[in-house]
Parts: structure tokens; sequence; C-alpha cells
């Protein structure tokens, strides 16, 4: 195991406080993804809610070994910090030629949580073609308040990302993104293993900080998405600045003004101090 | 019992705009067909069919629904959901 810590910086974890996810390309080494099969085939033993990583995933096995791949532990440690605990996880195939897709949702029972978040990784052992299918993500998505699969009736928004990928991919995303596996149009069954982890500790700068007063992460956390409506996405870009001041532990961090300009209240009692 | 070579049926597209105008930019899309010829899904395009609501209207569809202005309740005015500018458009097709 490396013991080398690859710490997310500013820029990057505002890119995923801005996208809802993180995209790492082929990290995964061509052996584990060849064996990644056979692990699948045999079944994987259930872990119980809330089980600490270690003893979810004993040292050696799969997913271990998964999650302590270098560029993935050190993603996840700028997430969700040391010592996260696993809820859930699951292969999910996706059959040749199956007619239909999964409707557009996030998982589990809506989630208010606004000083928090769990992640899910997303892992895909063989390389994923446009015909595959692959997963739909929409960017941006994640902080808006849905359940579950009530946005089904939502086929296609500008600027969703239809998931193709060489193997070993690993994607992380925060749980309130909206996705869904596509129809699979290819003669090959397509595996993507999930495993959502939840943090143990408050999620405050978390990561390498050494850049957090760059210009490039205000940049990041002000990007707009296609698909955003004009008035709302001015709101989305508000709900980052909020989750942004909770994990930089900066109350005062704007975007534009705009969350110190609604804030201001003169005529309101002074508290005395 | 006989069936009418005229039935008609309902094809159906669904446009969320980036404003209440029907005029303004199409940002996301859903169709879903009576006739059973297509079955469209879930992220099966990039592109929209239309680029704005009316131009769904100079193609022949016709408008049947728009979603209503409805303020936010107090206290959830900065909360976002779902799409806000969802109109619904039909085409009638003769089928067998």
């Amino acid at each position: 195991m490396s013991t080398t810590r690859q710490l997310l910086n500013s820029v990057e974890v505002a890119r995923f406080v801005a996208h809802g996810f993180l995209r790492l390309d082929g990290i995964v080494p061509r052996e584990m993804n060849e064996e990644a099969f056979g692990v699948f085939a045999a079944g994987l033993p259930s872990v119980p809610y809330g089980t600490p990583v270690p003893k979810a995933f004993p040292e050696g096995s799969f997913a271990r070994r998964l999650v302590e791949l270098p560029a993935v532990a050190g993603a996840l440690e700028s997430l969700v910090g040391p010592d996260p605990t696993v809820d859930h996880h699951f292969v999910h195939t996706r059959e040749p030629r199956e007619g239909s897709a999964q409707p557009l949702h996030a998982d589990a029972v809506i989630d208010l949580r606004t000083d928090a978040f769990d992640v899910q990784l997303m892992y895909y052992p063989q390389e994923v073609t446009a015909e595959m299918g692959g997963t739909l993500i929409v960017p941006g998505s994640h902080l808006r308040r849905t359940n579950e699969s009530d946005t089904g009736r939502y086929q296609n928004l500008r600027g969703q990302t239809r998931l193709t990928c060489p193997a070993g991919t690993v994607v992380l995303l925060h749980h309130g993104i909206w996705h869904g596996g596509r129809r699979n149009d290819s003669d090959t069954v397509r595996h993507m293993y999930k495993i959502r982890f939840n943090p143990t500790v408050p999620q405050v700068r978390l990561w390498d900080t050494a850049d957090l007063d760059a210009p490039a992460v205000r940049k990041e956390l002000e990007r707009g998405f296609p698909w955003y409506e004009q008035a709302t996405g001015r709101l989305e870009i508000l709900n980052r600045i909020r989750l942004w001041r909770a994990l930089s532990g900066d109350p005062a961090f704007d975007i534009e003004y705009w969350a110190t300009r609604i804030a201001n209240r003169p005529a309101a009692p002074r508290s005395q101090a | 019992m006989s069936t009418s070579t005229t039935t008609v049926r309902q094809q159906v597209l669904v446009l969320y705009l980036d404003t209440s105008a029907l005029d303004s930019r199409v940002v996301g899309w859903a169709r879903y067909d009576g006739t059973g010829t297509t079955r469209p899904t879930t992220g099966d395009s990039d592109e929209p069919p239309y680029g704005t609501g009316v131009a769904a209207l100079e193609d022949g569809w016709r408008l049947f629904q728009a979603a209503q202005l409805v303020p936010p309740y107090p206290g959830t005015e900065h909360e976002t959901s779902f799409l806000k500018h969802e109109f619904f458009f039909e085409k009638l097709v003769s089928g067998g």
C-alpha cells in the first residue's frame, strides 16, 4: 500500500462543489480491472449500515485495495475525511440490449443536510463505450431538493454527461446528484460497482488548502450549467456559497456580494455585547 | 369490437424552458410516443429537438399545458428543486 497522500487541492474541491462529481479516468490498474469480474461474479459480502471501512473491507480484499489506491484514498479523504463509514455497496449490472434506461434519480431519501454530504464511488472495470450506455450524470444538480426518482420525467437536459470512459475509471459523486444507468445497446454486459461513504468528522478543510484563496476557486464556484434556468441558476450559486462557507470555515466567503447583500439587516436590533 | 381505421394517437413532447416565456431557450426535453413506433428514454440525446418553445409550435406541435407561476413557500425562496418552466405539447397522429 502506498503511503503517498494525494489530497485534492482547493480548486478541485470547488469543482466538486460546483459539478457534484469528480472523474478519475483509468486510475485503477489493469490487473485489478481484470480481477474485478471474478470478484463481482462471486458476489460481495453484505456490509451492515455504518461500518468503518477497515471492518467493511478486510485488509487485502478487492474493495479495500480499490479505496486505498492513492488517487482514490486522497480524493475520499479530501471530501469525507479520514475514517468514513460505509452504508451501502452494490454491483450494478446492465444486460446487453436492455430496452430502457433508469429514470433520472438521486439515491436514497431526500437529504436535507447543508453542512455535510456523503460521497458515492462508482467504479467501472471495463471500457464503457457510447453504445454500452454508461451512467448519465447531470452536472450541478446535487443541491436541488428532489426525492429519488421524482425527476424521472426529465429524459434529457442540456449539458448532461453520458459517461464513456477507459477501463479502471472511478467517479466520486455528491449524494444528491441526479444520475441514471443508461440503456445498454451493445452486446456486452456492463458493470459498475458502487460504494457509499458517510463522513465521521466535520467536512471542513480536509483537503490541501494551500490554494484556498486562488482566484480559480471562485471561478469554479460561479460556474453555470447549460440546463440551469436563468433565475434558478443564481440560486444554485447562492447555495454553493453556503456550502463553500461550511467547507472552508469562512463565514464571509461570497461571490458577487450576493449572500452578504441579502443578509444585510441594518434595522435589526444589535445584540448587547 | 371493431377498431376505427381513423384512430388518432398522441405524441407528447415536453420542453423545459429557460424562463416562463414560451419563446425562451430549451434547457431540457422529453418525448413520449403514443404510436408505439419509438421508445425515447433517459439520456438518449444531447441536443434538444427545438431551440425554443415557439420553434416547436412552428413545427406543428400544439401546446396543451404550461407550468403555472407559483411563488415559493415562505422560507424556501432560495431552495432549488424541480425545473419550473415546463411546457407540454402534442401532435395527433393517425394510427391503425
